[in-house]
């Protein structure tokens, strides 16, 4: 019995993908701003390792409490997700409940539904909890969690805690509906069936109710959907392949640049003829920009890695740097990219959040510079850096924070000689010495003098 | 005690090479190995327990340059590369095949970055070169009862630890000691960085509340509680950071810093 309440969904819902999917081409062109890397090695272990971090959540888990609650709301996305499907296959085709067909597996379903949906309550209240009244350090504090990133977290939070109210509204008011007309239920509601009596007898209000119930959850969805590109809540579909295409090498195995190879084997050789010069497609060579001062300098993926932040500030919570007082925040690192890439490319629909030009008193001193370096991450904070690799081993979805700080600073280096000038001196020793220290490379076996070894017998 | 001991010639790969031999591993002495004073005491220490286990190995001496590793961590790729091209013409030459050094920035450039230069070795850090001559028996640590009851904690090196994966051979061979291994409560992977690496240890730190080696010398002291104690460590400038934490603090009489070499030829007898 298709009507026009199937007519007006069928627009409402092919409007709500569309734009979705307008938003996903525009994040996709800002992601394919940056340079080319080739990742396509090795599909079976970056398989493995999606299977294991981004499906099995196993770097979540280093910490307990929020993993176990994440857990609720990553599995209540993933099965509620179930339901939706239906909702989208009932609201064109006005059915009621259509997978209802399948019985048992149907009433097990919806009971593992209600459940998950009772614990998504429970998480994202005790998450609001978290980031509001026991203000977890990591996610109430740091220059970058500007009024937008935390309101950006509230807004997801009580909106999925609305969306699972909407969907006890429904069960509840459409299990008594069944009921009063006699009807036989179809699937079990072991949280509904508790609150039968809350919305009255009469089954007209309660056809209502299921109604506007029905329609809230599934308009909420959808506006949820075309909410996400704009939100830290666009991990839930770009941490697959954020962990799919990340760092398979050892972590402590930095990029090498072939091109200074290349110049390199040159001085050194005189007859080493190095390969011809990349050229674009009008035939002029591509001039090599050493290191990244802009986000077209990263890669796609440094790129990705941007728009796979969930801004859980994990990685700024184990930089030794940040924990000791410096300016230096991985998640600022990436948050910043993410900006500049917005203000660069394209932005998505509903927000340019642009977080960091609030007002706001603060140490990170940025120019008007319309660049990533600057104009967004200051020279202070990326020589803060130890290159530990801790915030690299603590994201959940497999950020390199790290190769983004080591391009910039290369940029810096190898662009504009704007090391420190201690570096500058360690590289001068380097050079002359083959030391970092000034000590004589003529000494440098000294250390085997005099050195005694007890005689065997 | 003159009868008792004797010196050691140390065999560079020049000498090797003009008899026609071939060592079994070259010995990567590292600058803070050749230069600093206190962690040329580690590499005498380990070229000790090779003389004493009797494997055939050789320096390069003065022909060993800098790997590059602070010039790239600090962003200078050029000078890097420079570096790694001239020591892998070097190591070529001999026809090195097996490298071990006491420096896991040394073993990280050389094991990971140099193979993309041109230069191909087997590459291993002295934490896991030690824990095979123990389980092989080729070190007994016989007087690692001297040990016993000795509070160590033992502070991961990043360049060890999170970026090549290497947590349990020093632990392993501090395990030989008969010790009292504690661990903080940041470790293996956790573990927290000292402050030098990424070039840091060439500047000075950015403005902030502390130094990150004061911050990790407090969990190391903390973790070791009252009384004496060992914080062990496998990296030259894990060490020299520890040891400036460990005097800031004032610990130096009861809080000693120690490469897990130095631990090893100690209780085998071989240094004081």
């Amino acid at each position: 019995m298709i009507g026009i309440e199937n007519i007006i969904f069928l627009i409402v819902a092919a409007v709500g993908i569309g734009l979705f999917v307008w938003q996903i081409r525009k994040i996709r062109k800002n992601i394919l701003l940056g340079r080319d890397t080739d990742l396509a090695d090795n599909p079976s272990e970056r398989i493995n390792k999606t299977l294991l971090v981004a499906f099995g959540q196993q770097k979540m888990f280093k910490r307990m409490l929020p993993a176990v609650l994440h857990l609720f709301v990553y599995v209540g996305f993933i099965v509620i997700n179930i339901e939706v499907l239906e909702i989208l296959i009932d609201g064109i085709f006005g059915t009621h409940r259509v997978l209802g067909f399948v019985g048992p597996l149907y009433s097990g379903l919806m009971a593992i539904n209600e459940i998950l949906a009772a614990l998504v309550i429970i998480a994202c209240v005790m998450f609001l909890w978290r980031r509001n009244v026991t203000k977890v350090p990591r996610l109430a504090t740091g220059v970058e969690m500007r009024a937008w990133p935390k309101m950006d977290a509230n807004v997801i939070l009580i909106t999925e805690i609305v969306l699972m109210l909407a969907l006890f509204v429904f069960n509840i008011a459409d299990l008594k509906r069944v009921l009063l007309a006699g009807e036989e239920v179809v699937g079990a509601y072991p949280i509904s069936q508790f609150f039968v009596d809350a919305f009255g007898n009469d089954p007209d209000q309660l056809y209502v109710i299921a109604k506007v119930g029905w329609w809230f959850h599934i308009l909420g969805i959808l506006a949820f959907m075309n909410y996400l590109p704009s939100s830290k809540h666009f991990h839930i579909i770009m941490a697959f392949p954020n962990v799919y295409y990340s760092k398979l090498l050892p972590k402590g195995k930095f990029t090498t640049n072939p091109a200074i190879t290349h110049e390199i084997k040159a001085m050194l050789d005189p007859s080493y003829q190095p390969p011809a010069p990349e050229v674009d497609a009008e035939g002029n060579p591509v001039v090599q920009r050493f290191g990244a001062k802009d986000v077209e300098d990263l890669t796609w993926k440094q790129l990705m890695d941007a728009y796979t932040c969930t801004e859980c500030g994990r990685c700024t919570s184990v930089c030794p740097a940040n924990i000791t007082g410096k300016l230096l925040s991985p998640r600022k690192i990436i948050m910043d990219t993410r900006d500049r890439m917005e203000e660069k490319g394209e932005h998505p629909a509903i927000f340019a959040p642009n977080h960091y030009k609030e007002m706001g008193v603060e140490r990170v001193q940025t120019t008007e510079q319309k660049e990533l370096l600057r104009g967004y991450i200051t020279p202070e904070e990326l020589w803060a850096c130890t290159t530990c690799n801790a915030c690299v081993e603590s994201c959940p979805v497999n950020i390199d924070q790290l190769s983004t700080i080591m391009d910039l600073r290369r940029f810096l280096v190898l662009e504009e000689s704007a090391a420190p000038a201690s570096l500058n001196a360690m590289f001068t020793n380097i050079e002359n010495n083959g030391a970092p220290w000034a000590f004589p490379a003529s000494d440098r076996f000294n250390w085997a003098e005099d050195l005694y070894v007890p005689s065997k017998n | 005690m003159e009868e008792n001991r004797r010196l050691v010639k140390v065999p560079t790969m020049a000498e090797m090479a003009a008899n026609g031999e071939e060592p079994e591993v070259l010995f990567w002495v590292g600058c803070a190995g050749a230069f600093d004073d206190r962690y040329k005491r580690v590499t005498r220490a380990f070229v000790q327990i090779l003389e004493h286990v009797g494997v055939k190995y050789a320096v390069l001496g003065t022909e060993e340059s800098c790997t590059g590793d602070p010039a790239k961590r600090a962003g200078n790729e050029f000078l890097f590369q420079m570096q790694a091209l001239t020591n892998i013409e070097v190591l070529n030459a001999y026809n090195v095949k097996k490298i071990v050094t006491a420096c896991p920035h040394c073993f990280n450039t050389i094991k990971n970055e140099y193979p993309d230069l041109g230069g191909n070795y087997e590459v291993i850090h002295h934490s896991t070169f030690l824990q095979q001559l123990i389980n092989e028996g080729k070190v007994k640590v016989q007087g690692g009862e001297a040990f016993k009851g000795k509070r160590i904690t033992f502070h991961d090196s990043c360049y060890l630890g999170r970026a090549n994966d290497i947590y349990e051979a020093p632990r392993d061979v501090l395990a030989a000691l008969d010790a009292d291994l504690v661990e903080m409560k940041r470790s293996r992977a956790n573990g927290l960085c000292c402050g030098a690496g990424g070039a840091q240890m060439f500047k000075e730190p950015e403005p902030g509340k502390k130094d990150i080696n004061i911050e990790r010398t407090e969990e190391a002291l903390a973790t070791l509680g009252a009384g004496n104690g060992v914080i062990a460590t496998a990296c030259p400038f894990c060490m020299v950071m520890m040891n400036d934490g460990v005097k800031n603090k004032e610990q130096e009489e009861s809080v000693k810093v120690f490469d897990i070499a130095e631990l090893i030829a100690q209780a085998e007898g071989l240094s004081k």
